[in-house]
């Protein structure tokens, strides 16, 4: 099929295809906030479900009518079933961040070190509140989820939101990252003084550490420092595995049974910001499964807004009997016009985004007057995400 | 402050407000921190180096834009606090840059509300201000509140150094009167929902809401009248139009109505709030550096400021 400019439109995202697919493990929805990524995980997994498979969608800060209508009350960062679900099983869980990052430390050291870095400020700060660590806390959670299909087969499908900002794909860099951080001197010079008292300390000092110290301490402050440097040495013996999981991971997310998708609405900002993740998957070789356009505002009549308009007008003008009638059919078309005009944004918006990326697979989802809160409305998301008509 | 739910038009906002204060002759810087080149894409300009770049000039005003980098505001502190210089490539290579912008990243918004005060305290020779206003296109709501508090919090892990004392300064500027933080939103749920737990929290936190700034505010069209398939259709053949278009024309009236109905328990919830509500219409495509201007017209300043017309 061809626009009307005679360029080809892109693949059609065929979301039953892969929802059936048995190989599909693991699902990722990425985009900005405000497109309802939330809202398309959660229909996704409730579609899969439906048809038989067992999903688990893992949510990150639902808005809470959402969250109420998958059963999620309270955050505690275990998957719970949500009622009502036929055919197959769905299973919700809203991300604990901090209680994720203990976990991760629970799994890497000795009760009394977990103890020690549990106990101390910088840490505290670190997993609670800090931007950034939600990105990796995620991914991280998708690991366990990951190693409990494998090992129990607990369910066969993951469904996982990712944070809505840029940084979501963050992750990407962490195995890059966190190698480069764990490879330089800082960690070395962070973890001396700890680990052999004044001695190993004074080693190490070059001209480089005196400026480093010097930096460090002048930013932080000494006691900060001193936190830091407790932290570090007290994560020393789990920074492999950590290494070692930000690497699986990253090999997870690569692996066929991963599946990427886009998720935006058609406002230029949102377009923008699913091109970068578009572009930075491409770039990394991620399996890009296709590009889903919430809210696109449609017409029920094939009227131009011109055209209503101008009839609208002559109503208005004419003073016509009976009054009430000439009201309605003027209201109504002017109600016409307004859509019509909002539809011609869309589907430019639209054209602009697929003239872009010709060869991602997109598929459109009309916009509802209302947000969906309960299953019923997540159901009709997963049938314009399959493309049936209403 | 200029700060919204994603989706909302922040962006757009926080630069239709730069626009407006520039047009009161004021020099304006417009300041983004999250690295997304949203202030370049907006005032079609190059992509923003960490420097400040003029992005427009009016009526003898200007607008400044800024993308403020993370890794970049750390060695101008470092440069303009300790006299460091040159000390960027060996902080890379020693792991420190990514310490401070991944594994701390507390501390990256220690940096980004640092430069902001840097930016509103700096004086030109002579003790005047170098802008008479800046203004921040902030992260979205889900995070303003911690991002504001970042110093606060990093201040709480430290009694002693610069950080600590710095810390007072930036607080003290976050919640004076100089500070007011504007939230965009759309009158839909969640973005209200949002709106009104972002505005609790930074309340909470001793921040001043300054305006709610309704972003593509639709017109209310649908009045009294009670929907009638037949006499739509009459009225329809009466101008000439095809009366078979009245099924589908009424249920386009439905679904507008219940848009409607949600606009308006939105902008009652909004109400709620005590503080200025301004509603902005929605701009016809293409979006560009028009239509800023007609959206920083919109805001009314005048109004806004409390000054007459």
């Amino acid at each position: 099929m061809t626009t009307a400019r005679g360029r080809q439109r892109p693949p059609v995202f065929e979301v039953d295809r892969l929802l059936k697919d048995p190989d599909l493990k693991v699902i990722v929805t990425c985009g900005s906030g405000g497109v309802g990524k939330t809202t398309t995980a959660a229909a996704l997994a409730l579609r899969a479900a439906e048809q038989g498979r067992r999903a688990v969608v893992l949510t990150i800060d639902p808005a809470r009518r959402l969250a109420q209508s998958l059963g999620l009350v309270e955050l505690d960062n275990t998957p719970r079933p949500v009622p009502g679900v036929g055919n197959g099983a769905l299973l919700a869980m809203m991300l604990d961040m901090k209680r994720t990052f203990d976990e991760v430390v629970l799994a890497n050291t000795t009760p009394d070190k977990a103890e020690q870095i549990f106990a101390n400020p910088f840490y505290q700060s670190l997993s609670a509140s800090f931007a950034g660590t939600q990105e990796y806390m995620a991914m991280e959670k998708l690991s366990q989820l990951r190693d409990r299909l494998i090992e129990h087969g607990d369910w066969d499908l993951i469904v996982v939101d990712t944070p809505p900002s840029r940084s979501a794909l963050d992750f990407l860099d962490a195995p890059q990252r966190l190698g480069r951080f764990l490879d330089g001197r800082m960690i070395r010079l962070l973890t001396a003084p700890a680990r052999a008292g004044g001695k190993a300390y004074l080693k190490v000092v070059g001209a480089s550490f005196s400026l480093f110290s010097r930096v460090l301490n002048r930013i932080l402050g000494n006691d900060l420092l001193a936190n830091v440097s407790a932290f570090v040495a007290s994560l020393e013996t789990m920074f492999g595995g950590f290494r070692e999981r930000a690497e699986q991971t990253y090999r997870l997310l690569k692996a066929p049974g991963t599946a990427f998708v886009v998720v935006a609405s058609p406002e230029p900002d949102a377009l923008r910001e699913a091109s970068f993740f578009v572009e930075r998957l491409q770039t990394d070789e991620m399996p890009l499964a296709g590009v889903v356009l919430n809210r696109v505002r449609q017409v029920a009549v094939p009227l131009t807004a011109e055209r209503a308009l101008d009839a609208a007008d002559r109503l208005a003008a004419a003073n016509a009997s009976p009054a009430t009638e000439a009201a309605l059919t003027e209201a109504a078309l002017r109600v016409h016009a307004e859509i019509a005009e909002a539809a011609r944004h869309d589907r430019l918006m639209a054209a602009r985004f697929a003239a872009a990326h010709p060869d991602v697979p997109e598929l459109q989802v009309p916009a509802l007057p209302t947000d969906v809160h309960d299953l019923a409305g997540l159901r009709l998301i997963g049938a314009a995400l399959a493309g049936e008509q209403p | 402050m200029v700060t919204g739910k994603g989706g909302t038009g922040k962006t757009t906002v926080a630069g239709a407000l730069a626009l407006a204060l520039a047009g009161r002759r004021q020099r304006v810087l417009l300041v983004e921190v999250e690295g997304r080149q949203g202030l370049a894409q907006l005032f079609d300009a190059p992509p923003l180096p960490y420097a400040e770049t003029r992005l427009t000039a009016v009526r003898g005003g200007e607008v400044i834009g800024l993308a403020v980098d993370a890794e970049a505001a750390m060695l101008e502190y470092l440069e303009l606090f300790y006299g460091i210089k040159r000390g960027g490539s060996m902080l890379r290579k020693m792991g420190a840059i990514d310490f401070v912008t991944t594994i701390a990243p507390g501390l990256r918004d220690v940096l980004l509300t640092g430069k902001v005060k840097e930016s509103v305290t700096r004086t030109a020779p002579g003790g005047r201000p170098v802008f008479d206003s800046v203004v921040l296109d902030a992260p979205p709501t889900g995070r303003i509140t911690a991002f504001l508090q970042a110093t606060h919090e990093v201040a709480g892990l430290t009694k002693i150094g610069p950080i600590h004392r710095q810390s007072a300064g930036v607080t003290e500027l976050l919640h004076s009167e100089q500070t007011a933080v504007h939230i965009v939103t759309l009158l839909e749920e969640m973005p209200v929902q949002e709106t009104l737990d972002a505005a609790g929290e930074l309340r909470r936190a001793g921040y001043r809401i300054g305006q709610v700034i309704v972003n593509r505010a639709r017109p209310e069209l649908v009045g009294a009248v009670a929907p009638n398939p037949d006499a739509l259709a009459a009225g329809l053949a009466s101008v000439g139009l095809d009366p078979e278009l009245a099924a589908g024309l009424t249920a386009e009236m439905a679904d507008y109505g219940t848009r409607q109905r949600v606009q308006e328990l939105a902008a009652a919830e909004l109400a709620g709030l005590g503080v200025p509500v301004r509603r902005l219409p929605e701009l016809a495509p293409p979006v560009d550096l028009g239509s800023l201007f007609e959206l920083a017209e919109a805001l009314e300043l005048d109004a806004w400021l409390g000054l007459p017309a």
